[in-house]
């Protein structure tokens, strides 16, 4: 029953997705269109975050560093192999691997998730630097220069084996939103097998699920390596939405606007961070055009305001109003704060 | 061989570089589990006390060592009593809370200053003779200064009745505040003082890095690894973290340029957490302060 009643909200919200791609175009400036494929590159780095974080309870400040990654990898594999549908796989594979390594230090370490929130943070920080250092003709991997503070260039989508065959900013943008739609409904079943719900059972009491058998390291490392291709594939897109990759991919505003759109949409669930991205995008863009409020002012304020008022976000407390009005409603269900202070490394 | 001195130099500056700029982190951390994500903005805030006041014209070591120290550690006490204390136990969302703060900070600095400043202050002492080589006199005193500033921290932890009462809160609060120690005062002041240390460390580096709003990220991820490796133990944990990692940099800075050397810095740390998830002092020197 509940099943059938989450997979009809989920047919009718991806069928609106689907009906507004088919639509836009007609009625939106191109201009509006390139801006919102870069924003559904971000909803899709939304996302994996919204997977790991709010079903895994892996706390990863740094998950722009896949974001990023995935997009350098693949402006440097589309410039040297030209297929970019390949170079897509390429840039989810080379995340994915890092995130592995990174994961295996981190989990393995047993790394309490505090300590290992800053160290994503500061993995992202380290390739900000890093790349921000890469200028002059010395760094170059094949023919693609890295570029340094200016960043590298994205080629744009081609059609599979017809590198030639590029694709026009209106069929990327179809391209981006069923890459975003796939990877929704992707998460939406990850979450239901079996490996989603150890990794659940994970966040509400690691301790437990030892006991009863999982190997929580490995679950975990799992969960967090499929989260980094997914913020890579969204990286991919946001560079081919502007055509370039900066070293901003990286930055620590990039990481705090993840998080905020994470902690408004709210935890636990996938399509709030999603809603909240879009939401939140154009609100600091028209931020932007004025003088008056500082962009970060208002986002500190924002996070803050979350973090003290309405730490569930947005979404579960809508949720919970609804089931609350309803008394025949089928669960009133709230999740309790996570117990006990988590002492770090104690 | 003056060649070899200058160099070894530079590598012990770098040292008491990660040293200064972690310290006032690895207070707030040590005594009360709680990391301060806007701790660059601290720093930043510093420097631009600094900045700001000289050329108002007040002398510059006053504004360095006396008016950065002190504002900071106000807003330090003051970020205690707003933010932080509604959120004790609550790791993560002091995490995410002190990133707003984060936010906030360089959003209210770029409306009132700009995005970036035009003028910047020089170091106040000339450079000296090593045989054949000069290095920064700035330099030989901030290396002085961390010293003196571990010193203090330590003399402070040791001897006085804040210091005790302080160990006293950290190790077991519950009995702490049992025996009529004011848990909350304790950390209010604690927070506070790591605050002046950090806006300490800001303003005495003004002059080497200028000031930007947006310079914290620069140091928030060194500062940060240097805590992590640490571990909890507040001197012991700053001191060996930022000696090992401040010595990988300086190494690998010599050998292949500084591109890699903050990238064999972060490696480091990662092996490190590898084999002692709780940092250097979760696993050795476990009893040191």
């Amino acid at each position: 029953m509940i099943l059938s009643q989450d997979l009809r909200g989920t047919a009718i919200l991806c069928g609106l997705a689907a009906l507004f791609t088919l639509i836009a175009p007609g009625f939106l400036a191109l201009f509006t269109i390139i801006t919102l494929t870069q924003v559904i590159g971000l909803a899709i780095l939304a996302l994996s975050l919204a997977l790991i974080w709010g079903y895994g309870g892996i706390l990863c400040f740094g998950q722009t560093a896949f974001f990023g990654l995935g997009a350098y990898a693949y402006a440097v594999a589309a410039t040297n192999f030209g297929d970019a549908s390949v170079s897509i796989l390429i840039a989810m594979a080379v995340a994915a691997a890092f995130a592995a390594a990174l994961g295996y230090f981190a989990f393995f370490g047993r790394v309490s998730d505090v300590y290992f929130a800053v160290i994503t943070l500061t993995v992202s920080l380290i390739f900000w630097a890093l790349i921000r250092r890469t200028s002059g003709p010395e760094y170059r991997i094949g023919d693609a220069l890295l570029g340094g503070f200016n960043g590298t260039g994205a080629p744009p989508l081609n059609l599979p084996w017809n590198p030639s065959g590029f694709l026009f900013p209106e069929q990327t943008f179809y391209v981006a939103m069923g890459a975003l739609i796939l990877a929704y409904l992707f998460c939406g079943w990850l979450v239901r097998t079996r490996f989603g719900r150890v990794c659940v059972t994970i966040r509400e009491n690691e301790t437990r699920a030892e006991l009863l058998a999982y190997d929580t390291r490995l679950y975990k490392l799992g969960l967090f390596s499929i989260g980094a291709a997914i913020a890579a594939l969204g990286g991919v897109f946001f560079s081919v939405g502007i055509s370039r990759v900066t070293p901003d991919v990286f930055s620590l505003q990039q990481a705090a606007l993840t998080i905020i759109w994470v902690i408004v949409g709210g935890r636990g669930t996938l399509i709030g961070p999603i809603l909240a991205t879009f939401a939140l995008y154009f609100l600091t863009s028209s931020l932007g055009g004025q003088v008056l409020l500082n962009t970060n002012l208002v986002l500190g304020v924002l996070l803050m305001a979350f973090v003290l008022g309405v730490p569930r976000g947005v979404l579960p407390s809508v949720m919970d109003l609804g089931a609350r009005r309803r008394p025949t409603g089928r669960r009133g269900r709230r999740r309790p704060r996570r117990a006990a202070p988590a002492e770090p490394a104690e | 061989m003056d060649l070899f001195a200058a160099q070894i130099l530079q590598i012990v500056y770098g040292i008491s570089n990660l040293a200064l700029i972690s310290l006032g982190l690895a207070i707030i951390f040590g005594m009360m589990r709680v990391i301060n994500l806007a701790h660059g903005e601290f720093l930043m805030l510093g420097g631009y006390t600094v900045v700001v006041a000289t050329n108002a014209g007040v002398n510059v070591w006053l504004a360095m060592l006396v008016l950065a120290p002190l504002l900071v550690g106000v807003v330090g006490v003051l970020t205690e009593r707003l933010l932080i204390r509604w959120l004790y136990g609550r790791m993560i969302d002091t995490l995410l809370a002190t990133w707003g703060l984060s936010l906030f900070f360089i959003g209210l600095v770029t409306s009132i200053f700009g995005a970036s400043t035009s003028t910047t202050i020089s170091p106040p002492l000339g450079p000296v003779r090593i045989g054949e080589y000069q290095v920064s006199g700035y330099e030989m005193f901030l290396i002085g200064v961390t010293l003196a500033l571990l010193l203090a921290v330590w003399l402070t932890l040791r001897f006085t009745k804040l210091g005790l009462v302080s160990r006293g809160a950290m190790q077991n609060a519950e009995m702490a505040s049992a025996l009529g120690v004011s848990t909350r005062r304790v950390y209010m002041i604690t927070f506070g003082l790591g605050a002046a240390v950090t806006g300490l460390a800001g303003g005495l580096l003004a002059p080497m890095t200028g000031v930007l709003p947006t310079i914290g990220a620069v140091y928030i991820a060194k500062a940060f690894i240097t805590v992590i490796s640490g571990g909890a133990a507040i001197l012991a944990g700053t001191a060996s973290a930022a000696t090992l990692l401040g010595g990988v940099n300086g190494v690998f800075t010599f050998l292949t340029g500084p591109t890699f050397g903050e990238v064999a810095m972060l490696l480091a740390a990662i092996v490190l957490l590898r084999l002692m998830p709780r940092g250097i002092t979760g696993s050795i020197f476990r009893k040191s302060l």
